[in-house]
């Protein structure tokens, strides 16, 4: 029996741990609420059939944003947990958490918000709008994307499955060997790391290859790419970027497994290993991986600016060159993550140029979203609040950003609080309040009502004041020479910053409270707030030319594109919202359960990988192997949406719009 | 149990923290307004204690000063053109299909190129006389101290003087200071804010470092690198003093009946927290060579290896390749 659970035995679950127990039984709470209200309402079976095997790329963005949204509140529960600890342990005292939970806190939190909160966010962004924006009926796999998502899905179970059973990486979120060697690091928490981020990993992986191929190969007739919407193109090259670095920290966290389970010595301090490499490594996938984040978010202020002007954007082909400038640069920047690891002057300063060469490109997006807003009409909608909020917190998280860039200012910044509240600065500041514009924005398309505007509003100003709040004092603390994952100090002055950070915290918390409420609310009164014209902010490009929520073909007849902002074009010419005479069926791919199965045997071959259970990760492998090629021989996976259905759906669609 | 009294303890001290707020409270709005003028002594790295600290404090300045150049522009600018364009301020002029202007683009590009082209040379020139790596010109002559990172304290080897201290770094105001490093176990960083520059510690690998104090005082040092549990207590009193009380601190350390043996050094490796300061007044001559090669534990040592493997490549394996002979090598 013992041999057959491999490692893992009943002292697995930390019973004397009070604070991991009640966030376990919170839970497991919370996932039985959820479950009885699916009861109540009766919808399993649509959950089932039309949700978690649908190959439908909206649904499935959906889903991505909802696990966002769930990983978002884990990872901030973990946020509060440090700045209270911080808050608490800063005059002498030893504060609430003991050094091996805060540590596993941390490294959950970097790890949470990076790979289970912002990448899903903006893969379900990019899975919502792009084919929309495209002119497309779906992206180029869909039976791929559903496997895609359920992948990371597993990937994120896995990290909160490590609460409960085991324990989480205490390596800080990036796992520097030799810390994260077996020889420092010999319980599984490093392990559920590696796996989770493999197993999500290759999702996000097949995902950038689906969002390439869709873009270059499914846009409308006559979208060339430079008619494409902005977002699409931060999409195009995100994804590349995707494809380009992942691969490396595939590669990267295999040799760290190699040396974990098979004693090799890739990056241990014995037999020619060397740690710095997998540093070097690492950050050659790390520093893309911020612009894979960004830049959709970039995409995202770029269509909320200029339909909230009712303007074009400015710029437009310069906006694409710099995206494309930026895509590039950000492969030759890495090594500004470790200028204080002993390099020569010269590789410093190299890359310490090529750094502050990307605020050029960046530097001129933000002009152009400037020049957006000038002689346009200014909407101050809750998108619009949090583009303007992006746009003055970004450039002082760039300003600081190009300043580390300075190897001389780095020796003396790097892995301060001043660090943690520039990539913060960046992070919340671009990539969060890009997602909330985002969702604030596209909401109504996906789901035909939009939001509370005024619950959004406050959302926006609690983030906005509890961004500055948390942060500014971490600049300070860092001028102080206070470095980054201390778990207790003794500094009376110090302390004072960090119960200003904590409040600032608890101010993002009700920012995010007012989120939820926002989201309940308007679905409460989501008869008051239904949009049945499709185009409810008055919009440019073609995600707005179909009803909402789109059915799932998208488009009855694929619309031609003569234009940018084919949508303003068509509504200009009046071409808009013409039901055809007749239509053709359209051909559908049909939903699937087989990403659900594959992903749930990958999320059981990581646990057995984990706790060295040999026979459950034999058995789940070939599994999950056996499943997707099985499926490959399923002839059975399309279906016609008949004229008749096309017919009555596109009736109603348009007379609601011509109203 | 250990959890309940913890969490008694925890009471006790929120109420104390909280008191402390507090009491604290009114100097918080000082503080804050002080920050950006970064003067006040708190601010660590804002008020170096030497050279390339200062050296680094300029670069931080000049650089912050020139990016607001653009930065204070672009934020008033977002601010007026949101509010001049304002969909209710139907005096505004209001052009819709406007896109484009290559003079707002040639000014877009070139002004960033330019900022950038300015930080550019800044970078190039101060990468290289900050290089860590690059010797301090003084009148005083150098001295030399090897420091090695151990789980969770400092160990201050001085070669040149036979001692050695733990968690207590002691050095001559005035005379530049170079430092060899490396760690036992896992990363660290070296780092003591008030004098500058900060640099990994990494196991079988060297990284130097010169510093120089120009005021006498006691400065924080730390671990600039999470390295495990015990890391928040990694620190180190970094001491500037004269000449002559430099002087009395190595008699001092001499006279500690302590000496750093091999055996001393791996009970001294072994994991501990919030270490005491510790003196020793005699060490193995070889120490500092053995722990960056790997053979503190008495194992052959990494350059031996590699001095081996380079002979059999030249006069093939007769003899040579037996690690027990690694020493006579050397």
């Amino acid at each position: 029996m013992g041999d057959m659970l491999g490692k893992l035995t009943l002292d697995a679950v930390p019973m004397h741990q009070p604070i991991i127990m009640g966030a376990v039984a919170f839970m497991i709470l919370c996932g039985l609420g959820v479950a009885a209200l699916i009861t109540h309402l009766g919808f399993w079976r649509t959950l089932w059939s039309d949700w978690i095997t649908s190959v439908d790329h909206k649904k499935i963005g959906i889903m991505y944003i909802m696990l966002a949204m769930v990983m978002l509140l884990r990872g901030f529960s973990d946020a509060i947990m440090m700045r209270m600890q911080q808050a608490l342990a800063s005059t002498g005292g030893p504060g609430y958490l003991p050094p091996e939970h805060f540590d596993q806190v941390f490294t959950a939190h970097g790890v949470i918000m990076i790979f289970f909160m912002a990448m899903p966010f903006i893969v379900g962004l990019m899975n919502i709008v792009m084919p929309l924006q495209i002119g497309a009926r779906d992206v180029a796999f869909p039976y791929l994307n559903n496997l895609s998502f359920w992948l990371t899905a597993a990937g994120a179970l896995l990290v909160n499955i490590s609460l409960g059973i085991g324990e989480f990486a205490k390596t800080g979120w990036l796992a520097y060997p030799p810390l994260s060697e077996i020889a420092y690091s010999p319980g599984v928490g490093v392990d559920y790391y590696i796996w989770a981020l493999q197993i999500a990993g290759v999702g996000t992986l097949l995902s950038g290859v689906n969002m390439i191929t869709t873009i270059l190969k499914m846009r409308a007739p006559g979208m060339t790419l430079m008619r494409m919407p902005i977002f699409s193109w931060t999409a195009l090259c995100a994804n590349m970027l995707i494809v380009a670095a992942f691969p490396i920290l595939t590669a990267t966290l295999a040799m760290l497994s190699l040396d974990r389970y098979l004693g090799m010595h890739f990056f241990t301090n014995d037999a020619g290993g060397n740690p710095m490499m997998y540093v070097n490594l690492i950050w050659a996938w790390g520093h893309p991986e911020v612009y894979i984040l960004i830049l959709p978010c970039f995409g995202v202020f770029s269509e909320v600016i200029s339909t909230f002007s009712s303007k074009q954007l400015f710029g437009y082909t310069s906006m694409v060159y710099a995206t494309v400038c930026i895509t590039v640069l950000s492969f030759l920047v890495w090594l500004h993550h470790f200028f204080t690891m002993g390099t020569g002057a010269d590789v410093n300063a190299f890359f310490g140029i090529t750094t502050m060469i990307i605020a050029i490109p960046t530097g001129a997006k933000i002009f152009n979203w400037l020049f957006t807003m000038y002689r346009g009409r200014v909407r101050f909608t809750t998108p619009v609040l949090w583009t303007i909020g992006f746009m003055i917190t970004f450039v002082i998280g760039g300003m600081t950003g190009v300043l580390m860039a300075v190897p001389p200012a780095d020796f003396v910044l790097h892995n301060s609080l001043f660090l943690i509240a520039h990539f913060h600065n960046v992070i919340i500041g671009g990539v969060v309040f890009g997602c909330m514009a985002g969702v604030n924005y596209w909401f109504p398309k996906a789901f035909g009502f939009t939001l509370d505007e005024r619950l959004g509003k406050i959302s926006f100003w609690c983030w906005l004041v509890g961004f500055y709040l948390a942060f500014m004092p971490l600049y300070a603390l860092g001028l102080m020479g206070m470095t980054r994952r201390l778990d207790h100090v003794n500094n009376p002055v110090w302390h004072v910053y960090l119960v200003v950070a904590m409040v600032g915290a608890v101010i993002i918390m009700c920012g995010i409270a007012a989120q939820i409420a926002q989201i309940t609310v308007s679905i409460w009164n989501r008869a008051a707030l239904r949009d049945l014209t499709g185009d409810p902010w008055n919009g440019r490009t073609l995600e707005w030319a179909v009803a909402s929520p789109p059915p799932a073909y998208n488009f009855a007849r694929t619309p031609i594109v003569t234009t940018r902002d084919a949508y303003w074009e068509m509504k200009r010419r009046g071409l808009a919202h013409n039901p055809l005479p007749a239509y053709r069926p359209i051909h559908m791919p049909r939903n699937t359960a087989t990403g659900v199965i594959v992903s749930a045997f990958a999320a059981a071959l990581g646990f057995g990988l984990i706790w060295h259970i040999w026979w459950l990760s034999i058995a789940s492998f070939v599994a999950a192997i056996g499943i997707a090629i099985t499926h490959s021989f399923n002839e059975d996976r399309d279906y016609y949406v008949t004229p008749d259905e096309i017919a009555e759906n596109e009736g109603k669609y348009h007379l609601a719009s011509q109203v | 149990m250990i959890i309940p009294e913890r969490i008694l303890n925890k009471a006790s001290e929120t109420a104390g923290a909280w008191r402390k707020v507090r009491r604290l409270a009114s100097s918080l709005s000082l503080l804050l307004v002080t920050t950006p003028l970064l003067g006040g002594c708190q601010f660590a790295v804002m008020d170096p204690k030497g050279p390339i600290g200062a050296q680094e404090k300029s670069i931080i300045l000049l650089s912050t000063g020139l990016m607001l150049i653009v930065v204070v522009p672009v934020i008033a600018l977002t601010l007026a053109f949101a509010w001049r364009y304002r969909a209710s301020n139907s005096k505004a002029t209001f052009a819709p299909d406007w896109s484009h202007s290559n003079r707002i683009e040639a000014v877009v590009w070139l002004v960033p190129c330019l900022i950038v082209a300015i930080l550019g040379s800044v970078t190039w020139v101060s990468s290289h006389t900050l290089d860590p790596y690059r010797p301090i010109a003084a009148a005083a002559k150098p001295i030399d101290v090897d420091v090695v990172s151990l789980d969770w304290k400092w160990l201050f080897i001085y070669p040149d003087l036979k001692i050695a201290s733990v968690n207590e770094l002691a050095f001559p105001v005035g005379t530049p200071v170079r430092f060899r490093m490396t760690s036992s176990s896992v990363m660290d960083a070296f780092f003591i804010p008030r004098l500058g520059s900060q640099i990994y510690t990494m196991p079988g690998m060297e990284t130097k470092l010169s510093l120089l104090a120009d005021n006498p005082g006691t400065y924080e040092g730390i671990s600039a690198n999470y390295s495990g549990d015990g890391f928040s207590d990694m620190k180190f009193a970094a001491r500037a003093m004269s000449a002559a009380d430099f002087a009395k601190w190595v008699e001092t350390v001499r006279r500690s009946p302590r000496e750093l043996t091999m055996a001393a050094y791996r009970q001294l490796a072994k994991p501990s927290e919030d270490v005491p300061v510790g003196y020793y007044g005699d060490i193995a001559s070889n120490l500092y060579h053995d722990v960056l090669n790997k053979c503190a534990d008495g194992s052959s040592c990494t350059d031996d290896n590699v001095r081996l493997a380079l002979a059999k490549e030249s006069f093939g394996a007769v003899g040579l390749c037996k690690t027990s002979e690694s020493r006579i090598l050397r």
